[in-house]
């Protein structure tokens, strides 16, 4: 029988199973300079995010825990690798380029010098066309903003 | 209304009768509509009251003195009248018109737990209680120095007796509030035995019906409680009306819960009358074409039969135990010996709300998550919540097939 999934590899990429099954930075940092907790208490999705700075701002590591879906798991993997080297500001323009991606698949004015970054997040654009799993993947880029403003607290609500 | 022979029961023709399993989905597929559970669909009986009431005889109730307004009044005192025997009310001045189930538990939190219930007395709950059946309580708590217990469940998912009755025993306990039916475990739970214990150590007992009132006949002078309520949207009736159901001399007892036109008999700004049981409990516009919906989905099971629906749903019960069972990962919450059409699981390979993204293109509605029961995932430890099918007097074994081959596939494409 032919696969009853086939179409929804646009979702699932083997890079958002890959991360999802193993993500990476998953631990706790010991002495973090910024943390926070991000919650989605519509399905109970939880991470808990922590970032090493470098003494000139830039962030020297970003680590997760929590419990969460396939998407929102390799979201928060992903992110992890692609914010290090990154200052705070630029972390956090990276991430509301993502978002923008994440809610219509596209980002028109990303520009040449996030290419890179965001083609490393391109394979979840897909979930723009699925508005109940958007919350998923940009619930760790909503704790990094928390993380970074110092509120502790972010929800994707 | 058990004397009546009905027809034999004929999914298909049943099927015929709700519009929306017609309506063909994304991808053309047909709709496997397995979320029953959070809310039914609708008969074209009860399309067809509705509409035909805002056509023909709307009209606000219980004022005007013309012709529209009595036909409006009628239809929604009818209504009342088909619930109370529905429920084999002894009174139909027992039924209480709310906005829903959540409502009506609130009703009884507060008109019967602030307004009668004393500081130093508990409420007893338990485990596998929807939040609409524990927030109140916990508001009640709060505010007027009422206990809150909680029965266990034990790993089967049912009620464990001896800790009720251990928990009734000091008879501190003024009221058990639990629900008949389970809408995460499945469990329904032995309604009359809870009743035999509570009133043996002087508590009263609300059953939260909002399940067990779809799957099941409901007597609620054979099962002896003091409060029963349920919503109108999972019996195949409009959202936005609910019932509770109270015994005549405890609706007396009790002070009103919300204030203002048509729950009074005289105002004036130093004090108000209270209008009677049911009126008192009413206050406002009530729900009246909501009213006149719920009238024709009581109609509607009633014509097809209770006991001929809770056949059904039990053949479809034992086909899903069978046909889950064959799923490889798959672990099921909850084993009662008494169980209805509701089936809580979780997979190994895949969290909840990517099966649930699965089973939506293969056109399966599911539901994922904690099922507004989040102390009784905890209890299970199962944080990330579950997956959940429920099912319908419309559901078929081919559905729960469906089912069964999509949840072996879902798990292929996560491992
Ligand atoms: C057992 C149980 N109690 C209460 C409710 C609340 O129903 P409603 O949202 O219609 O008030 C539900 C349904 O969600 C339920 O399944």
């Amino acid at each position: 029988m032919s696969g009853l999934f086939d179409d929804l590899r646009d979702l699932y990429q083997e890079v958002i199973l890959d991360h999802g099954r193993k993500p990476r930075n998953f631990r706790r940092l010991e002495n973090a300079d910024a943390t926070a907790r991000g919650d989605n208490p519509m399905c109970g999705d939880r991470i808990e995010l922590f970032l090493k700075m470098t003494p000139d701002h830039h962030i020297a590591e970003a680590a997760f825990q929590g419990r969460g879906c396939a998407i929102s798991t390799a979201s928060a993997s992903l992110m992890t690798e692609v914010v290090k080297g990154k200052t705070a500001d630029e972390a956090k323009d990276l991430g509301a380029k993502f978002r923008e991606l994440a809610m219509t698949g596209a980002c028109p004015d990303c520009g040449a010098a996030l290419q890179d970054d965001m083609e490393r997040l391109a394979p979840l654009s897909g979930v723009h066309e699925f508005p109940s799993r958007v919350k998923c993947a940009t619930l760790a880029w909503h704790t990094l903003n928390a993380a970074l403003d110092g509120t502790k607290e972010a929800s994707s609500e | 209304m058990d004397g009546v022979t009905s027809a034999p029961f004929d999914v298909a023709r049943i099927r015929q009768d709700f519009p929306i399993l017609s309506q063909p989905q994304a991808r053309g597929r047909p709709l496997v509509f397995l979320d029953s559970g959070a809310s039914a669909q609708k008969p074209r009986a009860v399309i067809d009251a509705m509409v035909r009431c805002m056509e023909t005889a709307y009209a606000n109730v219980h004022r005007g003195a013309y012709r529209l307004s009595e036909l409006a009044t009628d239809s929604y005192e009818a209504a009342r009248t088909a619930t109370a025997r529905f429920l084999n009310a002894a009174d139909t001045r027992e039924i209480v018109f709310t906005k829903n189930s959540t409502e009506a538990m609130n009703l009884v939190a507060h008109s019967w737990g602030r307004g009668v219930m004393k500081p130093g007395q508990a409420v007893l709950i338990s485990e596998l209680e929807h939040h609409a059946n524990i927030v109140p309580w916990q508001m009640l708590r709060d505010d007027k120095g009422i206990e809150l217990r909680v029965c266990r469940v034990t790993d089967a998912g049912e009620l464990d007796m001896d800790d009720l009755e251990r928990k009734l025993a000091d008879g501190k306990v003024g009221l058990v509030a639990v629900a008949h039916m389970s809408n995460v475990l499945g469990t329904v739970t032995p309604v009359e035995r809870i009743v035999a214990l509570a009133h043996a150590h002087g508590a009263k007992v609300l059953f939260d019906g909002s399940q067990a009132a779809v799957h099941r006949r409901v007597d609620v002078q054979a099962i002896g409680c003091d409060f029963y309520c349920f919503t109108g949207h999972k019996l195949y009736g409009p959202t936005g009306i609910g019932v509770l159901w109270a015994r005549l001399e405890l609706l007396d007892r009790m002070p009103p819960f919300l204030g203002g036109g048509d729950m009074i008999s005289a105002v004036t700004f130093e004090k108000s009358e209270w209008a009677a049981v049911p009126a008192k409990f009413e206050a406002g516009t009530p729900p009246i074409i909501e009213a006149v919906g719920l009238h024709a989905a009581i109609d509607y099971v009633t014509a097809i039969g209770m006991p001929a629906i809770e056949a059904h749903e039990r053949s479809l019960v034992d086909h899903a135990m069978g046909a889950l069972s064959e799923v490889p990962g798959l672990t099921l919450l909850g084993h009662a010996q008494d169980r209805g059409g509701v089936f809580a699981f979780a997979l190994d390979a895949a969290h909840p709300h990517d099966l649930a993204t699965l089973l939506d293109r293969a056109g399966i509605a599911v539901r994922a998550g904690r099922h507004c029961a989040e102390p009784l995932h905890a209890r299970f430890g199962l944080d990330n919540g579950t997956t959940r099918a429920s099912f319908g007097l419309y559901t078929t074994k081919e559905e729960v097939d469906l089912l069964a081959r999509a949840l072996t596939e879902a798990r292929e494409f996560f491992k």
